[in-house]
Parts: C-alpha cells; structure tokens; sequence
C-alpha cells in the first residue's frame, strides 16, 4: 500500500469514528448506545492496526489488540449485562433537545480543527489530520455527559472521551510508549468495575439510574 | 530503599484485603504505614546525603522536591492511620460500616497511598497520569463507603467530575509526548521528565502552551481550583473522616505538585509568564470564592473542605507568581497546610462523633466535654487561618511579601480573601469549642498522639525552621525557577 492510500483509509476510519460519536450523541436508546460505543471502538481498532502496519511501530498492534478486547467486547459486554440485572429499558432523556445537541457538536468539531492547526502544521505523520477528529470526540464525550442525565449514559459518554484520547495519540504520535498505554488501559478496567459497583448501590439508594435525582449536596441549606 | 517505599503499602494492601474485619486489622494497618514512614525517612536521608538520583533504570526519579512531599504524604498517612483505628472502631459498633466495608477500607487505604507515592516518584509523566487516575479510583468506593444517599451521590460526582477532569490532563499529556518526540524521539525516554527539563528549551512552544491550558485544567479540576472544584466539598464532607484528612491533606497536594512539574517544562519551553499567569488566575479566583463560601457553610466538613480550596488556592497562586520567595512560601504552605488541615480533620472527626452530627449549630461545648479535642480544633483553627506563631503564618507572609512586590494588583484580592476566610472559620470554632456540653454529648476515647504531633510540628515549624528543611527548599526552589 502506498502511504497515499493509507492516509485515505485512515481519514475515512476517523470520519467513522466522528459519525459515531454524533450517533452516540442523538440516540436515546441504551442498547443502541452500546453498539454504537462497541463500532466506535472497532473502527479505532482497525485504523490502529493499520497505522502499525504502515509505521512499522509493532507496539500499536498490542494497544490495537487491547482496544479490541477491552473496549469492543468486555466493556460492552459488562455494560449490558448491567442493564439486563438492573432492568433498565427507559429511554434517556436529553436536556436540551436534539437538534441542539446536534449543532453544539458540529461547532465542537470546528472549534476542534481549529485548537489543533498549530500542532497539525508541525506533524509529519501520515495521520496528523486525524488529531482534530479525535479532539472532536473527545468534547462530544464530554458534551455528551453533560446532556443526559443517566448514569449509564455519562459512563458511555466518559468512555467514549477515553476514545477519543486513545485516538489522539495515535494520531498525534503513533500512540504512547507502551507502559502508559498499558497503565491506562488498567485504570480503564478498574474503573469499569467501580462504575459497575456503583450502578448496583445508586439503584438500590435511589431506585434509579437517573442523576437527576442525586441533587441533595448542595450549598447553603 | 525507594522499591520498599512503594512496596511497603502495595504488600500492605494486599494483606489488609486478607486480615479483613479482623480485630487487629487497624494495627496491621498502622504498622503498614509506620513502616513506609520509616521507608520514607530512609530514602530522605539517602537524597540528603548525595543529591538526586535516578533508579530503576530511570523509571523513578528522587529530588528536594518530590522527597520532601514523600515523606510528608507517608508520615501524614501513618498518623491518620492511628488516628483511625478508634474512629473507625467506633463507627463500626455504631453500624455505620459493615463487615465488607472494613476489608475495604483498609485496603483501599493502602493503595490510595502507594497510588500517591508512586505519582510522587514516577519520572514518567505518563506514568503519573496512571497514578492520578489510580488515587482517585482507590478512593472514590472509599467516599461511598457509608451508602448513604448523599456518600453515594458525592462519590459519584467525584468519579465523574474528576474522571473527566483527568482526561483532559490526558490529552495534555499527549500533546506534551508529541512535542517531546520531535526533540528526543519515540518511546518511553521522552516522556522521562528528567529527560524532558534538561530539553526544555528546545520543545515546540506553541503545542506546549496548548498543552499546558489542557493540564491546568485536568489536574487543577484534582487540586479543587475554583470552577473546577464542585465535586471537592462534597467528597471531603461526606466520606469517613479519616479519608477526608488524607484527601484534603495529601491528594490535593499530590495534583498540585503534578502540575508545577508540568510547568517548569512549559515554562522552560516558552520563556514567558503565560503558564504562571494562569495558574496566579486560577489561584486567586479559589481563594475568593472558597473564602467567601466559607461564610455560608453549616457542615463543618464541608467548612473545612472550602478551607482546603482557599489554601490550594493560595499555593497555586504563589506558585504561578514564581520567583524564589513565593516559590519558597508555597513549597512550605504545602507542608504546614497538609499538617494543619489533617490534624483539623482528626478533632472535627472525634468531635461529629461526640455529638453524632456535623451539623455545627449542634456541636457544643467541646472545651469541657473534651479538652484535647476542644483545644485541637482552636488551635488547628488559629493555624488554618494563618496565625502566628504557627506556620501557615510564615507561609503566607513570605508569599504576601512576594505578591506586595511582583504583582501588588493582587495584594488586596489576597488579604480580602484571607481575611474572610479568617472571619469565617473563627466564628464558627469559637461557638463551637466554648459553651455548656449540651446533653447529647457522649464522651469517648480519642486519638490524641496524632492531632498533638501535628500540632506540634506546625507549631515548632512557624517558630524556627530546621535548617535542613530550609536548605531542601532552596534546593528545590532553585529545581523550579
């Protein structure tokens, strides 16, 4: 493959992943979130492989591997076994509405490309246009966490902002060494653990999942 | 020496989570701590005697910086876990926690410790991200550890705010290995800060200014600058009191000294006061708002946890104005407010307990009920606010000093805040130490060695500083310029 081409294959990944991040962004449905969350992870999978196989960097095959296991198939898995114990079929509402939501995301997307055009001017890497997308997913994670109001869905949004940093690195850098990669990657699954302890002890306290009813910590009264 | 510093509470950990509920597992757990304490003290005298060093083939890193927070956080970790013993002995025939939940505890304890050392020592920025995230995860459970409705919602805040917040530190992390990759190549040794500030002047400027807004605000969302702080009250006030001295005590510490590493190699990179400008924002901002919050609190965790906010703040804000004075008051404000703050947090833990409240319209009375803790909370009071003879006091004159002459903007912004928070916190403690008991007061037994040692130190400190001590701080201060 030429790195033409590679570039190409890359961007189009990246756009995939951008498309599900705006998915993850309007869908209402938890199920449908999961499997949009479980193709995030896949398409940063595949352009992960490929950018170590293009770049000669074998490390990024391990963290493509370990994207692959941890964020396509275990913490989706975890997820939904979590939803089928605790019950949970509501669909989520959003704050603001939809529409909305939509075009604070795209604003992100620009205001992206703008954070990142100093650091895209200094790169030689074929990915370098990348960068922008996954700052992109980055704040729509995060976006994502502020409009929805369940807990299930702020774990995905916070996970997809996971994501996108996995991303950034790739693309800014062809990932980090592998000790951090690893390390992260560690504090992942220790925090899918805690998330799952902590959906079972906010059910049993609340009697649900939505954050809005844990607003009893406030200031002055 | 430096291995069994971060051994000792990894091993202890794992044993804790073994002895379990058992009647001796308090003092399996100080023994744990008194022996990283004493790790500790054995590493400090081995930096004392030749200087930094490096081991682990480079992966941990010693200098007068990170030594003296060492010792600190493990001798502020083994006196809270004296401090401990008898607290959480009583909330346990109180019902309060469970079986399980002591296993827990003790546990997670020990490696919410070993997650600060290792931040402390790592040489790896990557790696000190890891250990961030690895402190908060260890104790977020520990925040809930009562399941209460609001332990759980405050803990939950914590884990989400702080998640996102550390994130970003992330991402400002990637920036920084991207910088670094251009001057000293790919792999794990460009990410070794030693490598990292003897470069520093060579990294790209423009991505290290942005990367440094993006670790601002991921590790100054864990040292609580204000408007990043939200989920910090609310973590310190609802979780056992013995998690809520070492947070406030040493985790914010532990951010905060995250975040000046990050800044000498920004600083190095851009020769400019851009990094320091923001920090002395983000500073004065905390001490504003915490002080004027401090006002309007009626817990008194949650009037403590403010306090926290307002001298993070404080030393933020020095550390941001640079130069050798301020940099001196913070490194030492550091020091006095973690002794301070903790020894505060054992004596409002024995006094909620007395009155099973943390309400302080209802605590009363604490000078007859209880002399030690009465007295305690005075002068842990008078400390906090920066009375002489004690500590806090030289801190904050050295950084006023420094503020009256680099940026004297900001001078009345400062003593309005201190003075407030001065006002606020003195109100509150007198009512609360003076009185009649009230006949809701039960008497029990207290944990009295550590509030005094604290107390002590703080004291001897504001009096006269050791010469070894001031002669590490000129070490590090020149480390920082």
């Amino acid at each position: 493959m030429n790195l033409q081409t590679v570039a190409h294959i890359n961007s189009f990944l990246a756009a995939f992943v951008l498309l599900t991040a705006f998915g993850m962004l309007v869908q209402k449905r938890i199920y449908s979130l999961i499997h949009l969350f479980a193709w995030q992870g896949l398409f940063l999978s595949i352009s992960t492989a490929i950018v170590g196989y293009v770049a000669g960097r074998h490390h990024l095959y391990i963290s493509s591997i370990l994207t692959l296991s941890l964020k396509v198939i275990l913490l989706p898995y975890i997820l939904h076994v979590l939803i089928v114990r605790l019950k949970i079929r509501k669909e989520v509402e959003t704050i603001i509405n939809i529409p909305m939501t939509m075009l604070i995301g795209i604003a992100l997307v620009i205001f992206s490309y703008h954070l990142t055009a100093p650091v895209r001017e200094l790169s030689t890497l074929i990915t370098r246009s990348t960068l922008a997308v996954a700052l992109a997913t980055v704040m729509i994670g995060l976006l994502m966490m502020i409009t929805r109001r369940h807990a299930v869905t702020q774990i995905i949004g916070f996970l997809a902002m996971e994501n996108g940093l996995f991303f950034a690195a790739t693309s800014a850098t062809y990932g980090m060494p592998l000790v951090v990669e690893l390390g992260v990657a560690l504090d992942i699954l220790i925090a899918a653990f805690i998330f799952g302890i902590f959906f079972f002890h906010i059910h049993t306290t609340f009697d649900s999942l939505d954050v809005e009813q844990m607003a009893r910590l406030k200031e002055g009264d | 020496m430096l291995l069994i510093l971060l051994g000792t509470p990894l091993f202890a950990a794992v044993v804790l989570a073994f002895v379990g509920d058992r009647r001796f597992a308090p003092e399996v757990n100080i023994v744990g701590s008194a022996a990283t304490f004493a790790a500790g003290l054995g590493l400090a005298l081995e930096v004392y005697a030749q200087g930094p060093m490096l081991a682990g083939g480079k992966f941990f890193f010693v200098d007068a910086f990170n030594i003296y927070l060492s010792v600190l956080t493990s001798f502020v970790s083994m006196t809270t876990a004296v401090f401990s013993r008898r607290y959480m002995r009583r909330e346990r025939e109180h019902g309060r926690v469970g079986h399980i939940g002591m296993r827990f505890y003790h546990a997670m304890f020990q490696l919410f410790i070993f997650a600060m050392l290792l931040c402390l020592l790592t040489n790896n920025i990557g790696v000190l991200w890891i250990a961030m995230e690895l402190a908060t995860l260890s104790t977020v459970l520990l925040v809930s550890l009562y399941r209460t409705p609001t332990a759980i919602e405050a803990a939950w805040k914590y884990f989400i705010l702080c998640g996102v917040g550390i994130a970003q530190a992330l991402f400002g992390t990637v920036l920084l290995y991207f910088a670094a990759e251009k001057v000293l190549g790919e792999g794990g040794e460009s990410l070794l800060w030693t490598n990292l500030s003897q470069m520093s002047d060579k990294l790209e400027p423009t991505v290290l200014s942005l990367a440094f807004v993006f670790l601002m605000v991921g590790y100054g969302t864990k040292v609580g600058l204000v408007p990043l702080h939200n989920w910090l009250p609310d973590a310190h006030s609802e979780g056992p009191t013995p998690i809520s001295a070492v947070l406030s005590g040493l985790l914010l510490n532990i951010a905060l000294y995250a975040l000046v590493r990050c800044k000498v190699l920004v600083d190095g990179s851009t020769h400019s006061h851009h990094a320091g400008d923001i920090m002395m924002g983000f500073g004065i901002i905390s001490i504003l708002v915490a002080a004027f919050s401090l006002l309007r609190q009626k817990d008194i965790k949650r009037m403590f946890s403010y306090s926290s906010i307002e001298h993070m703040g404080i030393a933020t804000f020095a550390f941001g104005l640079g130069g050798p004075i301020a940099t001196f008051g913070a490194l030492l404000h550091m020091l006095m407010h973690s002794l301070a703050k903790s020894s505060i947090f054992f004596t409002v833990g024995h006094a909620s307990q007395m009155h099973w409240t943390q309400e302080m319209d209802k605590i009363r009375g604490l000078f007859k009920g209880n002399p030690l803790v009465g007295w305690g909370l005075m002068f842990g009071a008078m400390a906090i606010v920066g009375m002489p003879p004690f500590g806090i006091f030289t801190s904050e004159f050295l950084i006023l000093t420094a503020t009256m002459k680099d940026a004297p903007l900001m001078t009345p912004f400062l003593l309005l805040g201190l003075g407030v928070a001065f006002a606020a916190i003195f109100r509150r403690v007198q009512q609360m130490v003076s009185g009649e008991i009230p006949e809701y007061q039960k008497p029990m037994k207290v944990a009295n060695v550590p509030v005094m040692l604290h107390m002590a130190l703080v004291l001897v400190i504001g009096i006269y500083l050791p010469d070894f001590l001031s002669r590490w701080f000129h070490t590090a201060v020149e480390l920082l310029k």
